[in-house]
């Protein structure tokens, strides 16, 4: 909040102004100056404010008609696609959203990491987001249990169980956090308590981020520092408004596409039978975006190393800021950097693969050399590379290259060759 | 003098801290015990099975704390097979004479050690049963052979109440 010099115009507007600066806060967030240079990466932080909100609100719709229950929940579900007014598009919007907020989240994420978003002074943002993400992960695996098929209950027993692995306390937990002795009614209300929190966790953590975001700035495609505002800046409002808009206009288009045209298809069949603690079907696979750590645990023969490499996995991009500490934030100036970039890319695809895929032979095999990768990626390239990479000159402006006035032409060609 | 006062304030800001630290925790403590099983959970605790249909090479499951427990009438050959296994070969030694009080009958809790599944009888490498999960093979006493699973699938507190029941519980 920088600009304290703000006075609405009208009277009531400054009476106002002067007991709540709500005002004060609006002008700061269409002022923002923001990178001119920003391209359509950087759109998905808006594309994911929207999912967080529509999930919330078409969430808030199907808890009025959903039943938490072990004996009800499954029908009301189907009471939800048959009975109520446009229950079917309500549930299609939630349930597949789901899979829009991940691959937004993805896409977000993956951005941060080519462009160095996460280096420092951005350190705390990156944080928040990776909070964030763990929360979002969690809401939507017990969002999956709450139809109460089989996917639901034997998905829940399987995650659930991880806790297991802990030594000594593992099985206590686990009882706790069944509130019985196998996956039961008890699981299922405090899923549904828990689901319907998480999201609002979520939005005061975003808040947060979008705080920590407004401090040092907004990172850019070149990653270098800006004075604010300068001919480097254009004001939020209207200009990235209206790019976050256009983007977000792409986004629906696919969104709509899998609601109205393929509802089903990121989902499972088995989770249209409703849930039998007696029969465990024969291929139990998570949510897709929840596969590439699926596929690490499965890759690790024990059970509780297994779940360490699983949870270590997240924990390891949760320090990144502490393993990349090269001063070159964008990968546009890294050559080498770059590279192992597109590797991570394939070898996190790779992983989602063969999580898909049943644990034995070659898919075993590759999961296997992918996780071992992954780890390698984080604790041994980025630590070597940010000592040993040679990095492009980077120009001191985002003006000065596009003016002629660059500091090499080497860095000009790079940057031209991106953009 | 004032040294005096002051080793008298830390002790009572001690001592607050020590009484709020034990409120603090007393008030949660029902919030999160509420968690555990309820009164109506743990009333459900036993469970009588008859067993006069079983016959011989056929397995039953019956449902016990919401749990599938594998009731399995073994073989002459399955028996022979369970017996005849150094222990030192096993990833969680238990001698088949423990596991099945009575060698014809097998009882056990049919969920799988590793993450918790229904594993599937007359599979796996080993004759017993097979995890479609993760992939944990268990012999025909229900011991972990191979696979991620760390244990022997569990054997039930259980008794022979005639010969055609068993108490499970």
């Amino acid at each position: 909040m920088s600009n304290h010099e703000y006075t609405p115009n009208s009277k009531f507007g400054k009476w106002f102004n002067d007991r709540l600066p709500l005002l004060t806060l609006g002008k700061h967030l269409t002022d923002y100056p923001t990178p001119k240079n920003l391209n359509y990466w950087w759109t998905f932080g808006g594309i994911l404010t929207f999912c967080l909100i529509t999930q919330i609100v078409t969430g808030l719709i199907l808890a009025m008609h959903y039943v938490a229950h072990a004996d009800l929940a499954f029908g009301s579900v189907e009471h939800i696609m048959r009975n109520v007014n446009y229950g079917w598009l309500i549930r299609y919007v939630h349930a597949n959203g789901a899979s829009m907020f991940f691959l937004a989240v993805y896409i977000h994420i993956f951005r941060s990491l080519y462009y160095g978003s996460y280096k420092s002074p951005r350190e705390i943002i990156w944080i928040l987001g990776m909070i964030i993400y763990i929360l979002m992960m969690a809401a939507a695996f017990m969002g999956y249990v709450l139809p109460w098929g089989q996917m639901s209950f034997w998905g829940a027993t399987v995650i659930t169980n991880l806790f297991s692995a802990i030594p000594l306390v593992g099985e206590s937990i686990v009882t706790w956090l069944w509130g019985g002795y196998s996956v039961d009614n008890p699981t299922l209300t405090r899923f549904f308590s828990l689901h319907y929190l998480i999201p609002f966790l979520i939005l005061g953590l975003v808040v947060l981020h979008i705080w920590a975001l407004h401090v040092p700035g907004n990172n850019n495609p070149i990653g270098i520092d800006l004075k604010k505002p300068s001919k480097d800046t254009v004001p939020f409002h209207p200009y990235i408004v209206i790019k976050d808009l256009f983007a977000l206009l792409i986004f629906l288009i696919v969104f709509a596409f899998f609601v109205f045209y393929s509802p089903n298809i990121l989902g499972h069949a088995d989770n249209y039978i409703e849930a039998n603690p007696m029969v465990t079907p024969a291929h139990i696979v998570p949510e897709w975006y929840l596969l590439p750590f699926y596929a690490i645990l499965r890759s690790v023969p024990d059970k509780l190393l297994g779940v360490i490499a699983m949870f270590g996995a997240l924990f390891i991009l949760v320090i990144l800021p502490w393993l990349d500490t090269s001063k070159t934030r964008s990968a546009i100036f890294r050559p080498l950097y770059k590279q192992f970039y597109w590797f991570l890319v394939a070898d996190v695809l790779i992983l989602g693969y063969v999580g898909a895929m049943p644990a034995e032979g070659i898919y075993l095999l590759a999961a296997r050399v992918a996780t071992a990768y992954y780890f390698a990626h984080f604790l041994i390239i980025l630590p070597i590379l940010s000592r040993k990479e040679k990095v492009l000159d980077v120009p001191l402006s985002i003006t000065e290259p596009v003016l002629g006035g660059a500091v090499s032409a080497s860095a000009v060609r790079q940057k031209k060759d991106k953009l | 003098m004032s040294e005096k006062k002051v080793k008298r304030r830390e002790f009572i800001f001690t001592a607050t801290y020590a009484v709020g630290a034990v409120g603090v925790g007393a008030a949660i403590w029902p919030l999160i015990d509420q968690m555990n099983p309820d009164a109506s959970v743990k009333a459900l605790a036993s469970t009588e099975v008859d067993i006069s249909n079983v016959e011989k090479g056929q397995s039953i499951t019956v449902l016990w704390r919401g749990k599938p427990v594998f009731i399995r009438r073994r073989t002459e050959e399955e028996i022979a097979k369970a017996r005849d296994v150094n222990l030192d070969e096993l990833k969680h030694p238990e001698k088949d004479e423990d596991r099945a009080k009575d060698p014809e009958w097998l009882v056990m809790l049919g969920v799988c050690t590793h993450l918790g599944c229904v594993p599937l009888g007359d599979k796996g490498e080993y004759g017993g049963w097979f995890c479609p999960c993760h992939g944990s093979h268990y012999d025909t006493s229900g011991r972990i052979r191979k696979g991620p699973a760390p244990t022997n699938m569990e054997v039930p507190k259980y008794e022979f109440v005639n010969n055609n029941t068993i108490k499970i519980g």
